[in-house]
């Protein structure tokens, strides 16, 4: 049940949010391509790819600034 | 009993007095002023024991007035017409995150063109942010709607805003006689605001955080559940109100209504010019009633239906026009009530002079009507 004025009462409760429903395209990384130079890493705007250049789908919103920052092209941007 | 002859402005500045609100953010605007320069020298003769925020704009006012009452204080505020729609963004926000304020509108025009003067456009228009609305008659009912909007609001059932409003100059800068109760039978009325809904350190929360479709839905539709559970709760508190103070008001006034077979319907101070209209046609034999409607939101369906059954003819009567489809108070009663038979009637506008011929050529239209929704005391030679 949503309480009085949807007020918030517990912490932390955006990570039960998943945004990744909101993707049109999918960034799909190419490990083979990746020369491990972390712009995508310091580049994505919700912090969804780790040290070890996974990408956590449950948030990536498809925004594509990953692929455009790569510079050896080595993330795709797919439809979903 | 004290009577003090007072205008509704100062009454309502009484009743904030013996409702110890701890923070008041208004701004000064005509014909609202004089409540804000009452409550500004209650505060510094320290009668009231309140913050008293002089803001920058209407929009401060209420911002403030949001932010005080989430922190979990009786907050008042009191403003008119152009700032009152400056409020509009944050009308809605202190009903969505259900802080129980209570405003005083003095009822005034909205521009353009510009105009001081009275007509109900400026709380009409706002009518949908999920205030509940009140429209008073005279002083004493301004002062005793204050008290009665806090013990509603406050009530956690309801956790709406109350709104009262009064004609512009019409009430608020004319003087009579009000009943001023004393601080001890308000105290028992109204005790000290027990907060249920705010911003407490040891049970943190956020508030007014973006809301996902999944949730948004909910939280607007238990403000409806709200809205209409605040019928019972006003009754109670009518009753309650009748107990202690002797004065009983309900969602309508019925002023010779049982055998009318025309009733005018109408809210505010115009309704004392109607009542002496349907004084003096009933004396000429003629069966006129009129259905003053107190409470606007939540809309009492009901009892208006209840009261407007037996007639043949019903005239509503509207000081505010929703352009292309005519007066709010006629459609509302229209479309909850398609088999009376009903015409609205535009009237008073910016201030238009209503006089008891004004009524009876409505009473006379309402008796013969020719069109769905007629304006009346236009300047032919004008148009």
């Amino acid at each position: 049940m949503v309480s009085i004025g949807a007020a918030v009462k517990e912490p932390g409760s955006t990570v039960k949010n998943k945004t990744g429903s909101w993707r049109t395209f999918k960034p799909i990384l190419d490990k083979e391509k990746c020369i491990k130079c972390e712009n995508c890493i310091l580049f994505c705007p919700e912090g969804c790819i780790n040290k070890e250049y996974d990408i956590d789908y449950d948030f990536c919103k498809g925004c594509g600034i990953c692929a455009e920052e790569c510079p050896v092209k080595a993330i795709k941007m797919e439809r979903e | 009993m004290v009577l003090k002859v007072i205008s509704a402005n100062e009454a309502v500045a009484e009743a904030v007095k013996l409702a110890k609100p701890n923070v008041i953010p208004v701004y000064p605007i005509t014909p609202q002023t004089t409540i804000s320069e009452h409550l500004a020298k209650f505060v510094a003769d320290g009668d009231i024991d309140a913050e008293y925020i002089k803001v920058e704009s209407e929009h401060s006012a209420i911002s403030a007035s949001v932010g005080a009452s989430s922190a979990g204080v009786r907050v008042f505020t009191a403003t008119s017409s152009q700032g009152l729609a400056l409020m509009h963004e944050i009308l809605f926000v202190a009903a969505g995150l259900r802080t129980p304020i209570v405003l005083a509108d003095a009822n005034r025009a909205l521009s353009a063109p510009l105009s001081i003067w009275n007509d109900q456009q400026d709380s009409i228009a706002q009518r949908d942010a999920g205030w509940l609305q009140v429209y008073v008659e005279n002083g004493q009912e301004a002062l005793d709607s204050i008290l009665l909007g806090y013990k509603v609001s406050e009530n956690s059932d309801v956790l709406l805003p109350s709104m009262v409003c009064l004609d512009g100059f019409i009430l608020t800068h004319t003087v009579d006689p009000v009943d001023v109760p004393s601080q001890g039978d308000v105290d028992k009325f109204l005790p000290p605001y027990k907060p249920v809904n705010f911003l407490d350190p040891e049970n943190p929360a956020s508030i007014g955080s973006f809301t996902d479709p999944e949730y948004y839905m909910e939280a607007r539709y238990a403000m409806q559940e709200a809205m209409e559970k605040s019928k019972k709760v006003i009754a109670e508190a009518n009753k309650e109100f009748a107990e202690l103070f002797g004065r009983e008001y309900g969602f309508v006034e019925k002023y010779k209504c049982e055998d009318a077979d025309t009733i005018l319907v109408a809210m505010g101070s115009i309704c004392s010019t109607i009542k002496e209209v349907v004084d003096d046609l009933r004396e000429t034999g003629e069966k006129v009633g009129l259905l003053r409607v107190r409470v606007f939101r939540p809309f009492p369906e009901e009892e208006i239906y209840d009261a407007l059954k037996g007639a043949s003819k019903v005239g509503v009567i509207d000081k505010n026009i929703s352009f292309g489809v005519g007066g709010v108070l006629y459609n509302n009663i229209k479309a909850k009530m398609c088999d009376i038979d009903s015409y609205g009637f535009i009237l008073g506008l910016g201030g238009r002079d209503i006089t008891p011929s004004t009524i009876k050529e409505v009473v006379e239209k309402t008796k013969n009507p020719t069109k769905d929704v007629q304006w009346i005391g236009l300047k032919e030679e004008e148009l």
